[in-house]
């Protein structure tokens, strides 16, 4: 399978090797997003992501689909995590194998950059005394 | 119609989905975009408020006949 694609309520990211792996990469790049302690000072006790599944997974395959065609890639994967998070737990992993590094180093980037613009996810930020949708508002 | 809601949305409305009568659904993206403002003025003050029809994103000039599935996206924020 050239692409996987998938919303888990855990992320194993022991797995993503061998869903990478190919005879014709040279080269394989991961990149893993996780709960950071602090933002702007502030304490993080955990992360709330919810999502609207159907269309996060259309918009992932997009995502996964024009990666595949612009950097000839052998093997993609996007894979985010729903529910509590708390932190130091990885909250999405995406994947690029090509036969070259430039291919998949450039690929990650754009297959994490994309997934942050359009892909039907919500980030809560619970902290001591108040949670905060991340980006709600200006 | 059945509108659902994601996100702070569903916060402001109190619900993960409402619906509209017949007689009184709104028949584009725009006009539901407009309803929606109007009784729930918070929804103005976020950053971007967005529609998916079908699960696609649907700009202001798509018509509705109140059989798809509509769902109000708030600021995305995963990764």
């Amino acid at each position: 399978m050239k692409k996987v694609v998938e919303i888990v309520d855990v992320i194993d990211t022991a797995k993503v090797y061998a869903e990478l792996s190919d005879a014709n990469s040279g080269g394989i790049c991961v990149f893993v997003g996780a709960v950071r302690e602090f933002t702007n000072n502030e304490e993080v006790v955990a992360l709330e992501f919810e999502t609207y599944e159907a269309m996060a997974l259309k918009e992932m395959g997009k995502i996964a689909d024009t990666a595949l065609a612009k950097w000839g890639l052998n093997k993609v994967v996007i894979r985010h995590a729903v529910g509590e998070k708390s932190v130091k737990e990885p909250v999405v992993i995406v994947g690029a194998s090509s036969a070259h590094r430039d291919a998949c180093f450039e690929a990650c980037r754009f297959l994490i950059d994309t997934l942050k613009e359009t892909v039907p996810i919500w980030k809560k930020e619970k902290f001591k005394n108040k949670s905060v949708w991340v980006s709600a508002h200006p | 119609m059945n509108v659902l809601f994601f996100g702070i949305t569903k916060d402001i409305v109190g619900s993960s989905e409402i619906s509209f009568s017949n007689e009184l659904k709104p028949t584009s993206v725009a006009s539901l975009k407009k309803r929606l403002i109007e009784s729930y003025p918070e929804f103005s003050k976020l950053n971007s408020l967005a529609v998916a029809v079908n699960s696609e994103y649907a700009d202001d000039s798509v018509l509705l006949n109140g059989n798809e599935e509509i769902a109000i996206i708030p600021p995305v924020s995963g990764g």
